[in-house]
Formats: structure tokens, C-alpha cells, sequence
């Protein structure tokens, strides 16, 4: 196979650095959501506010619903037949489960980025052009702006900016992921939704991919699945905890990520951080 | 067609059939199963052969235009093995016994073209037999040979038999070869050297000047031909779920 | 020692494959190539075609054959789009009905041509009043080919990685955008292999046209004319026609090589059409 190994260590290169502080504006609203795959409920009752600019993380044990609670946040959940969704969700003044809602433009306004990347088997131009000719951009140059910016933004740009018409599946995993965000990103999205995508790499592209992510606060609203504690703790400014109670995925504690970790209010959430359960 | 097929398919056995007295058909079908057996019996020992030599014996490159080879025989359209067949095998089969266009015949040419199907279908469960075991026989000390016998071939047993029925159902629907090399009599087939015909011949020869009742006849014996090869195909089908391995 | 028996066996066995092989093939360009000519291939059979050549046949062949793509493709490509993307498979009624679906399919690729040129001739030339003509032949032709096609197109479908999909959709990508642009491409090389071994069936077959396209040898004027393909002149020639071996053989390597061109035309134009953007790492 060929890859695009680079010999020396990663770099983000010029990233616009986003506010360092977020607002504590409701951007999502989830009221009482609930999730269930074939009359076995995975989620129930998780209500919580994910504000605007922060990044708040999702952590727990396998298992909770943490991965089928962000599927429902960009409707994903439809494209399995056999889910049943409870609740409300409300973004921009609608509640995206029951409302009329156009699910192609909701997407491109909440983006997602997969635990195991998944470029398209096309050029990293394709990869990047395909959902902005999808969304209506129409101008050619209009189009090659975005994407390079998206691809700065991520780093990418100086990396992959004299072979973009080589095939994506040639880059390297942590580069690959980087394309996925730049992809999510090239549609100026309002909110990413993140699951756990860093897992799938090497420690080094991990690190990468996570100073990345900080520097998305401010410009953008970021919901992040992870098992890695210590990656919550630098990178999130809001922490939510689910475990499972009676085979059911629960919210047990939400809050800032600092007093989360260091100060926790729920006996389980205690344990859970210091290792003794999970 | 079904309808009219179905219907008339009582006087299959009251033997209206204008050929020959009481049971027209049967001898058609004793012929078409007779060619069928022939040929299995001819390839599929070649064609596992043909199958162990691609997996086991032959070199690389060897292998590999074997297998082109083979995709080529399986591509050769049935015309032009009847056109062979007729020109080649018949005289040559006619100088040993008269007539020629016999049974013997038609089952040699059936068996070129199921012999592809045969090798292709037991390579791929021969191939798909893991390496380890045959590593594992061989630390035991059992020979090449042993090895393929008594533990590939078991293992690879289920796709193999698919493979053989799909093949016995090519041989059974083949229509322009062996109508083109059996030589067209309706009677039993008495001897390997006698002119035979078979069911697909039959509709293929009579259909030009069939009337309404023969039609409909013609259309009953399509109807058990196919309920035939339907038979195999899906016992075919079954028996690939059922291979151990690929 | 038993064990070199075997093996010399085995080899023996291969040898006379082979040899068999080449005595077919060789047979067939031989003789065929003694035959063959320009005029051969241009001018309309004469003397029941002991004598000038297959223009006229060529031309059948090839309209039979477009009415036959030109039906199964689209048709084909739909139904295999239809099963593997919209029919449910999460759910077990929809995984069965799936399995029904190919089991129908594989059934339906097994029936013998001689019962499809029943079938043809029955509902196009009679009930649909189409007669003996190219368009009656190219249809049953297209019934004979649609199920391997289907599958063979299905499988490969299926067996595009899940993750493009999930992927398409998060971006906010139609269902249509993301098989036309992603996944289609993705599963090329099972669509040629598809694709070919239609072409190879439908251009080999004798027992299904008989009946449907007919048998005259003139230069057909247009799809519902009569026409001859060039697999069942070869039946003609050398059932029907003393002394037509020698044109029975050119024809048979004409046909021969008509389709090793049309399976690498198939491969070529599906790698075009589709393969264009399209790298597999």
C-alpha cells in the first residue's frame, strides 16, 4: 500500500486559534431523550444542555448509549429502521425528532466524525468537493477556497496541497481522520459531533488530532465520545458521566469539566474517575 | 404457458404424444439423465484433478494460466462444441462404431464443457481449505498425497458437491451440443454407441412444427426440466452453506 | 511410490486438458482462419451460406445484443441498487426476504436456455404479438442475463464498506448522490464481472433464439425483422448444410473472438464509467 509516511514529527501548521472562552448558551437542548434498538431501550431520560462554542465531552464506560446519544443528535439514528426515539431534542428553535425537519441541511449544520476514519475511495480533492457540490456550492473557486481552508484549519493543507488528486485511502490513519474533520469542516458546520476519534490511532496522530480539537473551541460547538479520562480533562470544558443502571444507558452527572473531575457530586461519578468501577 | 402446461400435463402420462406409443417421453428423459451421469462420472474425477493440480502441484505460473484456460473452455459458446463435436468426435467415434452421433458422443462433449465448471468451483473450496491444517497434517508425517486425499479433500467435500451439481444441472438444460452430436433418435438409450435424443433436443427440434397439444407437451417436459435443475440448484446451494471453510 | 503415481496422475490429468483444449481451439482457428476473408466478414451469405459470408448475421448479432444490454443494464443495475440499499436488512423480515430474493435470482440463472426460449416465445412473440424478431430475441436474452447480472452486481454492492455509507449520510448527502458517486464506483469490478459473464451468455446463446429471433439470414431492416445471430448460423451450417463446415468454422472464430472483444470492451467501459475518481487505496 501506499502511504504517506512523513518522516519527521506532525505538525498542525497555521490554525486559526478559536476565543479561549465559551459562553454558557443552551446550543442544543435535550429534554428526556430516550433510545431503543428493537424494544431493548439503550438510553433513558437523559436531559442536558450543550452550549454554544464549549466543548463538552461524553464519557462512561462501553456500553451506555454515549455512541447512540450523539447518533441522534444528526438524525443517523435513521438509517437503522429498528430505532425508537423518545424525547426532545430542540436546536434553533426546533425539536429536530418531531418537527418537519430538512434532515440533509441539519446534517451539514451538525457534522460527525467517526471513530475509524472513513475516507471516501476518492482523491482528497473528490472527498472534500463531493459535499459541497452536494450542498449547492456551485462555483469552482468558491469551492477550492473553502476546502483549502478547511484543509489549513486542520492542518493538512501544507501536507497534501501537491497531491490532491491522489487517492485519500493513500494517507496515513491520523491523516485520514484529519481529512474526516477537514471534510465535516469544509460545510462551516455549527456543531461537530465527535466519536471517540482518537481511539483508531497511533499516539502521536492522536495528539495531534486532539490539539486540533482545542483549537476548534469558540468557532465551533463540540460534542466528544471518549474513554480516555485524561484526554476529557484537556480538552473539554463540559463533562457529562453515563453509566448503566438496570441494563439501561443514564446520564448520572453533567457539569463543568473541572468541577466534574475534581469535585464530583454523584457517588458513582466518583468512583468511576478515580478507577475504582468501570 | 404454465397454464396451459400445467394442464395438459395429465397427458404426459396418458401418452397422447404423437412420437411414440405410451410414454413418449420417457425415453428423452432416460437419455438426458444418461448423458448427465456420463459426463459427471468423466468430469468430475478430472475436474478434482484438474482442481488438486492448481491448488497442490502446479508452479505459480502454471497455475495461473491453467486457471485462464479453464475460464476460457467455460467462455467457448455451446455451438461451437457441437460444431467440434460433429466434425471432430462423430467420424472419430463413427471409424471405431457406426453411427457416430451417439450417446458416447454427446457425454464426451458434455463433459468439456461441465469440466470448467467442475475444476473451478473445486479449487475455490480447495483453496479455501486453511493452510494450517495441511501444515498440521504434514507435521504428522503424512505424505503430499495423503494429505490432499484424507484431509483437503474432506474439508473442501461440501463445496465440491456444489460444485458437481450445479455442473449436473449445466449438463442436464445443455441443448445445441448435444443436439448436434447425439444423433436425434427417439428410443432408449441401449447402448453408449446408440443415437439418442435428449428432453432439451426434443423441444428444440420439435417446437419448429408443433401444434397446439404438442406444444403444450413440449412445454410440460421445459416444465420438468427446469423443476429438475431447480432441484439441484438449490441442493447446490445448501451444500456451499454448509462448507466448512469459504 | 504411491505418492509419485499420484502426482503423475494429477499432471496427466492437466495434460489432457490442455491438450483437449488446444485441439478444440486449435481446431477451430485453423479451419476457421482457412475460411476466413474481408468479404467473409462483410458480404450477405450466399448458396445457404456455403458461400459469401455473415454481414448481414453480424449486424443481427449486434442489434440482439444492444436490445439485450440495452434492457438488463439499467433494469439490472436498479433492481441490484433497490435490494442491497433500500430493501430493509436490519430487520429479520427484511433479511429474509433479501435471502428469498437471491435464492429466487440464483434459481432463475440456473433454468436452461431451451425453457427461456420457450418462455420467449410464448409471452414476446405470441402474446406480445412480437413474432420472430430481433427485438423478441434481444428481450429473452435480457431475461436470461438479468438474474446473473442482478446478483453478481447485489454482491458486490453489499459488499461495500458500511462506514462510506454512515459517512455520506452524516455529510448531509442524498442516498442517491452517495451510490452514484461512492458506492456504485466502489463496486465496479463486480459490476464488469457481471457484466461480462452476461455478455459471454448472451452472446454464445443458440437454444433461446431459435424460437424468438428466427432464422433468416437477410440484413435486418429493423427490430422487428427477423434475424439471424451469428450462434445459430452456426447451428445452420452445420446441421442443415452439407458443406457448410468450413463456414460453420470461420463463424465459430469469428464468434469466439467477438466475445473475448466484447469482455474486454466490458471491462474497459465499466472501468471508465465508473473507475474514473475512484482508487482502492
Amino acid at each position: 500500500m501506499n502511504r504517506l509516511e512523513q518522516a519527521g514529527p506532525y505538525t498542525l501548521g497555521d490554525i486559526k486559534a478559536g476565543q479561549p472562552c465559551c459562553v454558557p448558551v443552551p446550543h442544543i437542548t435535550v429534554r428526556d431523550l430516550s433510545v431503543a434498538y428493537d424494544q431493548q431501550t439503550v438510553l433513558n431520560g437523559v436531559s442536558l444542555d450543550i452550549y454554544k462554542g464549549c466543548i463538552t465531552a461524553l464519557i462512561g464506560p462501553s456500553g451506555c448509549g454515549k455512541t447512540s446519544f450523539l447518533s441522534t443528535l444528526n438524525r443517523l439514528t435513521d438509517l437503522c429502521p429498528s430505532a425508537q426515539i423518545g424525547g426532545n431534542i430542540f436546536f434553533d428553535g426546533q425539536d429536530i425528532l418531531h418537527d418537519a425537519v430538512d434532515i440533509l441541511s441539519l446534517r451539514r449544520r451538525i457534522g460527525m466524525i467517526f471513530q475509524k476514519p472513513n475516507p471516501f475511495p476518492l482523491s482528497i480533492r473528490r472527498n472534500l468537493d463531493l459535499p459541497l457540490r452536494e450542498h449547492g456550492v456551485g462555483n469552482r473557486a468558491m469551492r477550492d477556497e473553502k476546502i483549502e481552508t478547511a484543509l489549513r484549519d486542520v492542518g493538512l493543507w501544507d501536507e497534501v496541497k501537491d497531491r490532491m488528486d491522489r487517492s485519500a485511502l493513500s494517507l496515513s490513519g491520523g491523516q485520514q481522520q484529519r481529512l474526516c474533520i477537514a471534510r465535516a469542516l469544509v460545510l462551516e458546520p455549527e456543531i461537530l459531533l465527535m466519536d471517540e476519534p482518537c481511539s483508531a490511532l497511533d499516539p502521536i496522530s492522536s495528539t495531534v488530532v486532539e490539539e486540533l480539537i482545542c483549537r476548534l473551541q469558540g468557532r465551533y460547538t463540540v460534542i466528544i465520545v471518549t474513554h480516555n479520562l485524561a484526554q476529557a480533562r484537556r480538552v473539554a470544558n463540559y463533562a457529562a458521566f453515563f453509566w448503566m443502571q438496570e441494563q439501561v444507558g443514564k446520564l448520572i452527572e453533567f457539569g463543568k469539566c473541572q468541577n466534574l473531575f475534581e469535585a464530583p457530586t454523584h457517588e458513582l461519578t466518583a468512583a468511576y474517575l478515580s478507577g475504582t468501577k468501570g | 404457458m404454465i397454464g396451459q402446461g400445467g394442464w395438459k400435463a395429465f397427458f404426459l402420462d396418458r401418452s397422447w404424444y404423437p412420437l411414440e406409443g405410451k410414454f413418449g417421453i420417457m425415453p428423452m428423459v432416460w437419455a438426458s439423465a444418461a448423458m448427465m451421469l456420463g459426463a459427471v462420472l468423466l468430469a468430475v474425477p478430472l475436474g478434482i484433478a484438474s482442481a488438486i493440480f492448481i491448488r497442490f502441484y502446479a508452479p505459480k505460473a502454471i497455475a495461473q494460466s491453467y486457471r485462464l484456460m479453464l475460464n476460457l473452455l467455460a467462455g467457448i459458446p455451446s455451438v461451437v462444441y457441437g460444431l467440434w463435436g460433429l466434425t471432430v468426435l462423430v467420424p472419430l467415434i463413427a471409424r471405431w462404431q457406426q453411427p457416430g452421433a451417439s450417446l458416447l458422443a454427446a457425454i464426451l462433449v458434455l463433459t468439456l464443457m461441465i469440466l470448467p465448471t467442475v475444476a473451478l468451483t473445486s479449487f475455490s473450496a480447495l483453496a479455501a481449505v486453511p493452510k494450517d491444517i495441511l501444515a498440521g497434517a504434514a507435521a504428522l508425517g503424512i505424505t503430499r498425497k495423503g494429505q490432499i486425499i484424507s484431509v483437503a479433500l474432506p474439508a473442501a467435500r461440501n463445496g465440491i458437491l456444489g460444485g458437481t451439481l450445479l455442473a449436473m444441472a449445466r449438463a442436464l438444460g445443455e441443448t445445441m451440443a448435444v443436439l448436434m452430436v447425439s444423433g436425434n433418435v427417439v428410443q432408449y438409450p441401449t447402448g453408449l454407441f446408440e443415437p439418442v435424443r435428449s428432453l432439451t433436443a426434443n423441444i428444440a427440434l420439435e417446437m419448429a412444427y408443433a401444434t397446439d397439444q404438442h406444444r403444450a407437451g413440449l412445454f410440460a417436459s421445459g416444465l420438468l426440466l427446469t423443476l429438475l435443475v431447480l432441484v439441484l440448484a438449490w441442493l447446490a446451494a445448501r451444500y456451499q452453506e454448509r462448507n466448512t471453510y469459504g | 511410490m504411491a505418492d509419485r503415481l499420484f502426482s503423475l496422475l494429477i499432471w496427466a490429468t492437466a495434460g489432457l486438458v490442455v491438450v483437449t483444449l488446444f485441439w478444440v481451439l486449435g481446431d477451430v482457428v485453423i479451419k476457421g482462419l482457412s475460411h476466413l476473408s474481408w468479404s467473409f466478414l462483410l458480404d450477405a451469405p450466399r448458396d445457404a451460406g456455403r458461400g459469401g459470408g455473415i454481414g448481414p448475421i453480424l449486424v443481427s448479432t449486434l442489434l440482439i445484443l444492444l436490445v439485450a444490454l440495452g434492457v438488463s443494464i439499467p433494469l439490472g443495475l436498479g433492481v441490484a441498487v433497490w435490494l442491497s440499499e433500500f430493501s430493509p436488512r436490519s430487520s429479520h423480515k427484511g433479511r429474509s426476504f433479501g435471502a428469498a430474493i437471491r435464492l429466487t435470482l440464483d434459481a432463475l440463472a440456473g433454468v436452461p436456455s431451451i425453457v427461456y426460449g420457450l418462455f420467449g416465445n410464448a409471452f414476446f412473440s405470441i402474446f406480445l404479438g412480437l413474432g420472430f424478431s430481433i427485438l423478441s430475441g434481444g428481450l429473452t436474452l435480457a431475461c436470461m442475463v438479468l438474474p446473473i447480472f442482478i446478483r453478481t452486481c447485489e454482491a458486490g454492492l453489499s459488499a461495500v464498506n458500511d462506514d462510506w455509507r454512515r459517512g455520506a449520510a452524516a455529510l448531509g448527502m442524498t442516498r442517491t448522490s452517495a451510490i452514484w458517486y461512492i458506492l456504485l464506483p466502489s463496486a465496479s469490478p463486480a459490476i464488469a464481472a457481471g457484466l461480462a459473464l452476461g455478455i459471454g451468455r448472451a452472446t454464445a446463446e443458440t437454444a433461446a433464439l431459435i424460437f424468438t429471433s428466427g432464422y433468416v439470414d437477410r440484413m435486418p431492416g429493423s427490430l422487428m425483422d427477423s434475424g439471424r445471430a451469428l450462434a445459430v448460423h452456426i447451428y445452420d451450417l452445420s446441421m442443415n448444410v452439407t458443406g457448410g463446415d468450413p463456414a460453420a468454422y470461420a463463424s465459430a472464430f469469428i464468434l469466439i473472438t467477438l466475445i473475448i472483444i466484447l469482455n474486454a470492451l466490458a471491462q474497459t467501459f465499466t472501468d471508465h464509467w465508473f473507475r474514473k475518481r475512484i482508487y482502492a487505496s
